[in-house]
C-alpha cells in the first residue's frame, strides 16, 4: 500500500472529531448529566506518610443530602503477598491507590469518599470525616529513600534481605562490558538527575457512573482505554465484566496519564451504595496531587570509545522514583537507553524506588526519555573528547537491521540511521549561531506495541461506511482509520465515519498506549476492510452469475476481472449496498486480532537555544526533529506527534518539576506555577518524517507517538553546553539554576 | 456561595453606601480576574458583590488641557490600550497593564483591581509608582488622593479603609523627553507571575537625568518604590557606573522570600538587571530614539 498513486493514505484529511472540538460540542468526561445524579468527593490525606488507625463515616453519613461514604472496606482487597496483574499494573497497587488501606502513602493521598447532592455538601461531608492517623516519618527524594536509616513505606517489601524502598530491580547485559572499557581510548562517566513532571493533560480526571438496581453498571468517562477501565473497576468492586458497559468520552489529553483508574471504581462504590448516579470531577489541584507524574531520577552512565568513534562498552545505572507503591518505569529507562546503538558491551540496570509521592503512571515513552537523557549527554561528551561530530559518531554506531539490542531484539529493518543522515545534511545545521547561541543534538528509542485490537466495518443500507474501533482516540487515529479504509474500498474519505465502540458494542481492545492505536487497529480495520471486500466480490459474483474469483475490487467498484468473466457493467458500493438483502443480507464484517511486529521507533532531534545570560533563561530559538514514522498515513498527525513530544520535553528540560514543601506536601499543584511552556515559548517545531516502512505491517505504520519525547532532555542540554561552554547534569535548567551555574563559572575565573 | 447578594450601582455614592453599609462582607468586582478567581478556590467567600463597571467615573479615561491623565480605577487594559494618547505618554504604564495574563484577560484586568488585590507581584503596580500616579479613594467620609506607592501594605492587604473604593489614578503631566518603561522576570513568556517587576520612569532635559522613580515588584512582602535608585539617576548622565549604583539601590532594598517562584539569591540579582534594562528603554524613550 506504500504506493504514490494513493488516494487516501498519506492525505492530510479533516479530522472526523474536528468540528466537534471547535466548536465545543464535544463530550469530554465531565460533560455528562443524569437525571437523579449525585456529586462524590474524595476526602484525601493531609499527611505524606500516616498510618490509618481508624475512620468514623458516622458525622459525614447522618449530614443531611449525604447518600453514601466509603473507605477502603468497601474497595475489593487484594493481598500484599500475592501480585495479581492486570496489563503493566499490579492490583496490590491498584487497589491502595484508588484508596488509601493500611496507610496513606502521599499527601493526597485518597482515604474516604462521598457522595451527596450537592458539591457543597459533599465537601462539608468530607470535612466531618474523622480520620485517626498515625503520622510517619516521610521520605520524597530518592537519595533519602535508599539511606539505610530511611522510613520504609512498605515493610513486606526486601532488598538485598532488608526491608527497603527498592521494590524491583531489571537489568540487561550484552557481551562483557569490563573487557569492553579496557579496549576504549576513552571513557566518560557522569551522573545525572531528573525530576518528577506531569503529563499535563488539560481534561481533567472525571466520570459519571450508574449502577442500577440490578447491578448494570454503565461509565462514562476519559480514559485511554474503556476496556481498561472496565477492567479494573471490575476487579475493584467484584461486579462482573458482562455487566459494567464503560462508554468512553473524548478526551482531552492523556499522554499515559489515563491509563489506569483513580475515580471511576470510586463512583461505582458510591452509585451502587447510594441508588444514585455519580459524578465526580477532579480539580486541577487533586490532578497535581493525586494522578500519576512520571518519576524523577538519578543515574550514572558510563561510555567506553575508541578514537574512531566506536563505542565499545555502556554501562548505565538508574533510580527512579515510583511514588507511594512500588511499579516505576525502569523497563523504559532501561531498556531504551541504548537501543539506538549497535555497541558490544552493555550493561543496564534500573532500581524501581518507593517514596511518599504520588503513584508514578505512564508519561509517553515511559522511562525512555530518563534513559536517554543521561546517555545522549555522555554520548555529546565523549565525541568532544575524541574531536568528533556527536552525529558522526552517532551515525557511526547506529543500529541497523541485524543488531542485537541489549534488551533482547534483534532489529529487522529500522530507520535509525536515517534519522541521523537526514540530521547531517539538513539545512538547519548550517545556519550560523550568534553570541550566546547553541546548537545540540540527541537520539532516542522507543519500544512501540502492538496487542489487542478489534474493529468491526459496516456497509450502511445507502453505501457508505461505518468503522468501529475500540480505542480512546487521542492523537487522530480516527482520521488515520478513515484515510485506510476509504484507500482500500476506493470511496471518498467522507463516505467513512469512524466512531470508538464502548465496551457492549466492540471486541476487546487493549488501551490507547505504547503508540500501538493506529499499528495495531489499522491492522484490524484492514483486515474487516478486506473481508468486506470478499464478501462484496460474492456479491456481485452472485448478481452476474460469476465466479466470485472473476470478480476484482476497484475504486470503489465490482468488475469483472477481464474478458474472460464476462462483460458486466460495474457494480458500485452505493449499488450492492442496495441489493444486500438479495444477495446474502446485511454487509460487513468484524475481526480481533492479537497483533505483533509492531517494530521500535527512533528519533533524532537538533536544537538551537540562546540564553539570557543575566537572567539565566534559555529559549528554543530553532528546533528540528527527524523521525522514522514508517508510512505517515496521516501527515499532519504524524507531525502533530512529533511537534507535541519536542514541547513536552522542552518544558520537562527547562522549568517543569514538582515543589515540595517542608511537610512533604506539593507546594505547586497549578498551571500556574507547575510551568508548562505556553505557545509563545516555542519556535515553530519543524519536522521530518522519514518513511522506512513497517514490513510487518499492511501499511507500514510503526508507532510515532511516544519517541518524540526521548531525545529532547539531551538536545536542550547539549545545547546549553554549545552556548555557554556549561554543561548541566540535572534538570530543570530553569533560570535559578542556570543562573547560578555562570557565577559560579564567573567566580571560579 | 448561595447566599451572595450582587449590585451594580451607576453613582459612586449608591457603591459607597452600599459597600461600607456591608460592613467587611462586601467586596468591590472590578474585571473580576482576582475576585472569581479567589471565589471559586474558596479564598473569599463575599456576602456583597459590588459591581463598579457602571460607574462612569470609573471606567473612563480623561486627558486634561495641561496634560494630566486621569484613568477610572476598573479601565480594562484592553480599553486603556485603545486610547489613543495614553500610551504615548506612558508607556511603561500601559505596557504594565497589558502584561497581565492573556487577551481574554485584557479585556478585564483593571489597575485598580491589580492594585488593591495587593499581591506583592501585581505588575501594574511598579509601573503605577514609578509614574508617581495619586490614587483617588471614595469612602463614606468623603474623597482622598494618596499616592499609589502608599497603597500597598502585605500580601493581599492595602491601606484602603475596608468602606473605601478605589476611583481613579492621575498622572502628572511632565515635560518633553518624559518616558517610563516596565519589565518583567517570568521563566515563561506569558501567563507568568513575575518573579521580579521594575517600572522606571526618567524626565531627560539636555542629556541629563533630571527626575526618575523606580517601583520594584515581588522582591518584598510588598511593591516598593526604590528611592536609593532614583537618586542616583536624577542629576546623572546616565552613564555605566551610574546605572551601576541604581542597580545596586535595588539590589540592596530586596527583601524576597525563597519560594517556589524564585530565590532570594536569584530575585536579588534580577532586580539589578531590570533595573538597567528598564532604564535603557525608559531613557531611549525619554530621547525619542
Ligand atoms: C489567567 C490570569 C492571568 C493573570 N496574569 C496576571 C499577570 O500577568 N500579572 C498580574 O499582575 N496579574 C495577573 N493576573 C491577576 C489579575 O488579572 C490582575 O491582578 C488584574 O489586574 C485584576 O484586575 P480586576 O479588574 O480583574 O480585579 P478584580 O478581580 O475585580 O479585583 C481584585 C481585587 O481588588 C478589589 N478591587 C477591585 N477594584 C477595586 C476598587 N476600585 N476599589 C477597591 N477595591 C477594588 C476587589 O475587591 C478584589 O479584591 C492574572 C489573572 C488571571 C486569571
Amino acid at each position: 500500500m506504500n504506493d504514490a498513486n494513493n488516494k487516501w493514505i498519506g492525505k492530510r484529511t479533516i479530522r472526523p472529531d474536528g468540528a466537534d472540538k471547535v466548536t465545543g460540542q464535544a463530550t469530554f468526561g465531565a460533560d455528562t448529566t443524569m437525571p437523579g445524579m449525585i456529586w462524590g468527593k474524595v476526602l484525601r490525606s493531609p499527611h505524606a506518610h500516616a498510618n490509618i488507625r481508624s475512620i468514623d463515616t458516622s458525622k459525614a453519613e447522618s449530614l443531611p443530602g449525604v447518600k453514601a461514604v466509603i473507605t477502603s472496606v468497601d474497595v475489593t482487597n487484594y493481598p500484599l503477598d500475592k501480585p495479581v496483574i492486570l496489563g503493566i499494573q499490579d492490583m496490590r497497587w491498584m487497589t491502595r491507590n484508588v484508596m488509601a488501606r493500611e496507610k496513606a502513602l502521599f499527601h493526597g493521598h485518597p482515604v474516604a469518599a462521598v457522595a451527596a447532592t450537592s458539591q457543597k455538601i459533599a465537601d462539608q461531608a468530607c470535612k466531618l470525616i474523622e480520620v485517626d492517623y498515625e503520622v510517619l516519618p516521610w521520605v520524597v527524594e530518592i537519595d533519602d529513600a535508599i539511606k539505610s536509616d530511611a522510613p520504609i513505606l512498605h515493610e513486606f517489601i526486601e532488598f538485598e534481605g532488608k526491608p527497603s524502598n527498592i521494590a524491583g530491580t531489571l537489568e540487561h547485559k550484552k557481551g562483557d562490558v569490563q573487557t569492553g572499557f579496557e579496549e576504549a581510548d576513552v571513557i566518560v562517566e557522569r551522573s545525572f538527575t531528573t525530576r518528577p513532571v506531569h503529563q499535563g493533560y488539560i481534561e481533567p480526571h472525571a466520570c459519571l457512573v450508574s449502577v442500577s438496581a440490578d447491578g448494570r453498571t454503565t461509565i462514562w468517562s476519559s480514559s485511554q482505554g474503556q476496556f481498561m477501565v472496565r477492567a479494573m473497576t471490575s476487579m475493584l468492586t467484584d461486579i462482573p465484566q458482562s455487566s459494567i458497559r464503560a462508554i468512553p468520552a473524548e478526551i482531552g489529553g492523556g499522554f499515559g496519564g489515563k491509563t489506569i483508574v483513580y475515580l471511576e471504581p470510586l463512583a461505582t462504590i458510591l452509585s451502587k451504595k447510594s441508588g444514585r448516579p455519580v459524578k465526580m470531577v477532579m480539580s486541577r489541584e487533586e490532578v497535581m496531587r493525586a494522578s500519576g507524574p512520571t518519576s524523577g531520577s538519578k543515574s550514572t552512565v558510563k561510555m567506553g570509545i575508541k578514537k574512531d568513534g566506536s563505542i565499545v562498552a555502556a554501562q548505565g545505572t538508574y533510580y527512579l522514583q515510583a511514588g507511594g507503591l512500588p511499579g516505576s518505569p525502569i523497563r523504559g529507562a532501561v531498556g531504551c537507553a541504548f537501543a539506538p546503538y549497535d555497541i558490544p558491551n552493555v550493561h543496564a540496570l534500573g532500581y524501581d524506588v518507593v517514596s511518599n509521592r504520588s503513584k508514578v503512571a505512564a508519561y509517553r515513552a515511559p522511562g525512555a526519555p530518563i534513559g536517554a537523557f543521561a546517555v545522549e549527554c555522555v554520548i555529546d561528551e565523549v565525541s568532544e573528547a575524541i574531536g568528533m561530530d556527536p552525529l558522526e559518531v552517532r551515525l557511526k554506531n547506529a543500529a541497523k537491521e541485524g543488531t542485537k539490542a541489549a534488551h533482547g531484539p534483534v532489529y529487522p529493518r529500522i530507520g535509525y540511521y536515517e534519522t541521523v543522515e537526514a540530521a547531517l545534511s539538513h539545512p538547519h545545521r548550517e545556519i550560523p549561531l550568534g553570541k550566546l547561541q547553541g546548537r545540540g543534538v540527541a537520539s532516542g528509542f522507543w519500544f512501540n506495541a502492538g496487542g489487542e485490537s478489534s474493529s468491526q466495518v459496516n456497509i450502511t443500507e445507502d453505501g457508505n461506511v461505518v468503522v468501529t474501533t475500540g480505542h480512546p482516540d487521542i492523537g487522530g487515529s480516527r482520521a488515520s482509520i478513515a484515510n485506510i479504509t476509504a484507500e482500500l474500498l476506493g470511496i471518498d474519505y467522507k463516505r467513512v465515519s469512524v466512531l470508538i465502540g464502548d465496551t457492549a458494542t466492540i471486541g476487546y481492545s487493549n488501551l490507547t498506549g505504547g503508540s500501538r492505536v493506529l499499528f495495531a487497529s489499522g491492522m484490524a480495520v484492514t483486515d474487516s476492510t478486506e473481508k468486506v471486500i470478499v464478501s462484496l466480490k460474492e456479491r456481485a459474483a452472485k448478481i452476474w452469475d460469476i465466479d466470485p474469483e472473476a470478480v476484482d475490487w476497484e475504486d470503489g467498484y465490482a468488475r469483472p476481472a477481464g474478458a474472460n468473466a464476462g462483460m458486466f457493467d460495474p457494480l458500485s458500493l452505493e449499488e450492492l449496498a442496495e441489493r444486500a438483502t438479495e444477495t446474502g443480507g446485511p454487509i460487513g464484517a468484524g475481526s480481533q486480532l492479537n497483533t505483533a511486529g509492531a517494530e521500535g521507533g527512533f528519533a533524532t532531534h537538533m536544537c538551537d537555544v540562546e540564553v539570557d545570560v543575566e537572567l539565566g533563561i534559555v529559549r528554543i530559538i530553532r528546533y528540528t526533529s527527524f523521525q522514522d514514522v514508517g508510512l505517515a498515513v496521516h501527515p499532519s498527525y504524524v507531525e502533530g506527534q512529533m511537534q507535541g513530544g519536542a514541547a513536552q520535553g522542552i518544558g520537562w528540560a527547562l522549568n517543569e518539576e514538582y515543589i515540595y514543601d517542608s511537610e512533604g506536601k506539593v507546594d505547586n499543584p497549578g498551571f500556574l506555577d507547575y510551568r508548562m511552556p505556553v505557545c509563545s515559548d516555542l519556535p515553530m517545531l519543524d519536522t521530518v518524517m522519514i518513511e522506512v516502512p513497517n514490513p510487518k505491517h499492511p501499511q507500514g505504520v510503526r508507532g510515532v507517538g511516544e519517541v518524540p519525547l526521548v531525545p529532547p532532555l539531551a538536545a536542550i542540554r547539549n545545547a546549553i553546553y554549545d552556548a555557554l561552554g556549561i554543561r548541566f547534569y540535572g534538570l530543570p535548567m530553569s533560570p535559578p539554576v542556570v543562573l547560578e551555574a555562570l557565577e559560579q563559572r564567573e567566580a571560579a575565573e | 456561595m448561595s447566599d451572595i447578594q450582587y449590585l451594580a450601582p451607576t453613582t459612586l455614592d449608591e457603591a459607597v453606601s452600599a459597600y461600607s453599609g456591608a460592613k467587611g462582607s462586601a467586596h468591590i468586582l472590578a474585571g473580576g480576574t482576582d475576585l472569581l478567581v479567589q471565589m471559586r478556590s474558596g479564598m473569599v467567600n463575599p456576602g456583597l458583590i459590588v459591581d463598579i463597571k457602571k460607574i462612569e467615573e470609573i471606567t473612563s479615561v480623561k486627558e486634561t488641557e495641561d496634560g494630566v491623565f486621569v484613568v477610572g480605577a476598573s479601565v480594562s487594559g484592553m480599553e486603556l490600550a485603545n486610547n489613543s494618547n495614553f500610551g504615548k505618554t506612558w508607556p511603561g504604564v500601559l505596557e504594565a497593564l497589558n502584561l497581565i495574563g492573556s487577551t481574554q484577560i485584557q479585556g478585564r484586568a483593571s489597575l485598580g483591581g491589580n492594585l488593591c488585590n495587593g499581591s506583592p507581584a501585581g505588575d501594574s503596580v511598579p509601573a503605577l509608582i514609578a509614574a508617581e500616579a495619586l490614587l483617588t479613594v471614595q469612602g463614606p467620609n468623603g474623597r482622598r488622593e494618596i499616592p499609589v506607592k502608599e497603597v500597598p501594605v502585605s500580601p493581599g492587604k492595602t491601606s484602603l479603609a475596608d468602606n473605601e473604593i478605589a476611583v481613579s489614578f492621575s498622572f502628572p503631566s511632565r515635560p518633553a523627553g518624559s518616558a517610563d518603561a516596565y519589565l518583567r522576570m517570568i521563566p515563561r513568556t506569558e501567563m507568568d507571575i513575575a518573579v521580579v517587576g521594575c517600572g522606571v520612569s526618567l524626565t531627560i532635559e539636555e542629556n541629563t537625568c533630571t527626575r526618575a522613580c523606580v517601583g520594584l515588584g515581588a522582591v518584598a512582602p510588598k511593591v516598593l518604590e526604590v528611592e536609593g535608585a532614583a537618586e542616583a539617576l536624577i542629576g546623572s548622565q546616565l552613564d555605566e557606573d551610574t546605572i551601576e549604583n541604581a542597580a545596586e539601590a535595588c539590589r540592596a532594598c530586596c527583601n524576597p522570600i525563597d519560594d517556589k517562584r524564585g530565590t532570594i539569591y536569584y530575585r536579588t540579582k534580577v532586580s539589578g538587571v531590570l533595573l538597567k534594562r528598564a532604564v535603557a528603554i525608559a531613557a531611549k524613550r525619554a530621547k525619542g530614539v
